[in-house]
């Protein structure tokens, strides 16, 4: 039951991935420069027309088309489109729905995040002991994320229900006080958070798990026979090597669970009082509720811009291995 | 004869899979049975905490909307009943929502697969005017979160009159820019001189990348495939905003509109929610090594 026994494996080392390069270098020194034949193929074009298209279309076009709207006061209702300079976007950092949303966001992404990238260690790190039942655990963790968000409403809406709902039905079973999971305004987070945890953590799991079934097996067998119990093995040589792995995953996580939606959505619609709405969500009530195109544009880009640096700081390490 | 092989190769690959999880049992956590003991009680709990929802879903949509209404007991006490399924079945568009689901995640993960692989070709086996551009562009196009283009995204929609289509839902879903990159370095690594020789042979570039790189990416886009089927399936966002017509709805989106008014149908909701789970979960449980692999070779975009 391991990923890398029978994983997907190129069919040549990494070593020819840098083909190209060294190529560039060696006409210089050949006598008579042989191109490789992949060189003279210039029909590349007509195999990523397609592509293009597409992502022209679907991506440049609306980032284009977007980013003008944002100076426009553009409504759904089709009255009226004038410039109207960065109007938007004064208003858009004085709006203190602006702030409050891109606070339920980063809130959201603490909250979530943490536990996604703790738990789905210890997970990985449990079921990489090779103990029996690793069909079932591995079924049982990562089961969840193949669920489609308006299942994961219903399930965990029922788990919430006041009185009758599960959660509640153990907490007065233990002598506590029902809780408001999603009626009151200092837990909705927290209960939201906890089923994004329960929903999403198989997929770091996952991760996790192929990262460990890589570390080669003779580091622990000399750290076996240099006398190494199994913390001192599991703290000398598996969590180091994950180092690396969990830059990548958390910076993924981050990534992720800033675009927070789904859930919120369907849990609370932002609420109770609009104590959880994410910023999505206020993108999505003002361009489509309110019908205020031009003003939901630029709030995109706000937020675009907050995803920005994020999502270079993940290029980065890329770069640097390259 | 032969199916005694099969099975013969089955028991032999079952012994060899507990050897290995022994052996990595003994050099993980050693040969203490109070360890193995504490991590297996470890992962008894946490499994028994991820099954908990689904489980106690499973068996409320067995139950009888009266007592399902009643303080939760764990089984059903007035007995077990396929009424919520019926009712379901009968009375909602649950099964054409799930068609359209299969429609949209199937033309997505085609189309996917198929334009990203011949992107990938292009910039990994041949050469072109604004290659190093195209390249550039891609990655870049990496960088820009599609929740973020929904606005403009409906309103161009709109423009082409796409609003409420399949097309409208899957096409804009079909861009996949860390696809590309994925599978440009898998084909990267093919080795050049098969390559040569098929062309040396009179092959045409369509004819290579049919005949030698898709055969010899099979694993790749297997992978490739899996994630992005897996990702339009449970895709909410998109399909909730291009859609108000039920009749194209995909699952998730007509599922979120099961309205829980006064005197909710619990029953009946956790029904829905089971069969919209199940194609998935039993796909799973049948693939579960490949999809596996899948994720975790795709799930980090390449790095």
């Amino acid at each position: 039951m391991t990923v890398s026994k029978t994983g997907v494996t190129a069919p040549a080392g990494p070593a020819l991935s840098d083909r190209r390069s060294a190529e560039g270098r060696r006409p210089t020194r050949a006598a008579t420069p042989r191109k490789p034949m992949r060189e003279r193929d210039r029909s590349g074009y007509l195999f990523v027309a397609p592509f293009a298209l597409a992502t022209g279309l679907f991506l440049v076009v609306p980032t284009l088309y977007g980013l003008w709207m944002s100076f426009t006061n553009q409504s759904l209702t089709g009255t009226g489109s004038e410039f109207i300079g960065f109007a938007n976007y004064l208003e858009a950092f004085s709006d203190p729905q602006v702030w409050q949303t891109l606070w339920h966001t980063v809130w959201f992404t603490i909250l979530s995040t943490i536990p996604l990238v703790v738990v789905a260690l210890v997970m990985a790190l449990l079921v990489h002991t090779g103990l029996p039942g690793q069909w079932v655990w591995r079924m049982s963790f990562f089961a969840p994320y193949l669920l489609t968000s308006a299942v994961v409403w219903h399930l965990s809406n029922w788990m919430f229900q006041p009185d009758i709902g599960l959660l509640d039905t153990w907490m007065t079973g233990l002598g506590l006080q029902p809780l408001g999971w999603l009626t009151d305004e200092n837990v909705a987070m927290f209960s939201i958070a906890g089923v994004t945890v329960w929903w999403t953590v198989g997929f770091n799991f996952l991760l996790y798990l192929a990262a460990l079934q890589s570390i080669p097996a003779q580091q622990y067998e000399a750290a076996t026979i240099d006398g190494a119990g199994g913390w001192r093995r599991l703290f000398s040589i598996t969590l180091p090597q994950l180092r690396t792995i969990t830059g990548v995953i958390v910076v993924l996580q981050l990534l992720a669970s800033l675009k927070v939606f789904d859930q919120i959505y369907l849990l609370t619609k932002g609420g109770p009082n609009g104590s959880t709405r994410p910023i999505l969500e206020y993108i999505y009530d003002t361009g489509f509720t309110n019908y205020r195109l031009g003003y939901a544009s630029a709030i995109s880009y706000v937020f675009f811009a907050l995803i920005l640096i994020f999502t270079l700081v993940r290029l980065l390490p890329a770069r640097k291995e390259a | 004869m032969a199916v005694a092989d099969i099975a013969e190769v089955r028991r032999t690959k079952a012994l060899q899979e507990r050897a290995e999880n022994q052996a990595l049992t003994r050099l993980t956590i050693g040969p203490s049975p109070w360890a193995r003991a504490g991590a297996l009680a470890a992962l008894a709990v946490l499994a028994g905490i991820w099954l908990v929802p689904l489980v106690w879903g499973a068996v409320t949509s067995f139950k009888h909307e009266a007592e399902a209404a009643l303080p939760a007991s764990l089984l059903p006490t007035m007995g077990w009943t396929l009424d919520a399924y019926q009712k379901v079945l009968g009375s909602s568009d649950l099964v054409l929502w799930m068609w359209n689901s299969l429609v949209v995640a199937v033309l997505v993960t085609a189309i996917t697969v198929l334009i990203s692989a011949m992107a990938a070709f292009a910039f990994s086996q041949t050469l072109f005017k604004g290659r190093a551009l195209m390249q550039w562009l891609t990655l870049a196009a990496i960088m820009m979160p599609g929740q973020i283009l929904i606005v403009p995204l409906f309103r161009e929609m709109q423009v082409l009159g796409l609003v409420d289509t399949f097309a409208g839902i899957v096409l804009p879903q079909v861009v996949a820019p860390v696809m590309v990159f994925i599978l440009k370095r898998f084909f990267d690594a093919i080795p050049q001189e098969l390559l040569d020789a098929a062309r040396i042979d009179g092959a045409g570039s369509w004819r290579l990348f049919w005949t030698i790189v898709l055969p010899l990416s099979r694993s790749i886009l297997v992978a490739v495939a899996i994630f992005v089927f897996i990702g339009a399936w449970n895709n909410f966002l998109w399909p909730f905003i291009i859609t108000t017509d039920p009749q194209f709805m995909t699952l998730p989106v007509g599922l979120s509109t099961v309205k829980d008014a006064y005197g909710v149908q619990y029953a009946q909701n956790m029904a829905s929610a089971m069969i919209a789970a199940l194609p998935l979960l039993i796909v799973f449980m049948l693939f579960q090594r490949r999809i596996v692999q899948g994720v975790a070779t795709t799930g980090m975009g390449g790095q």
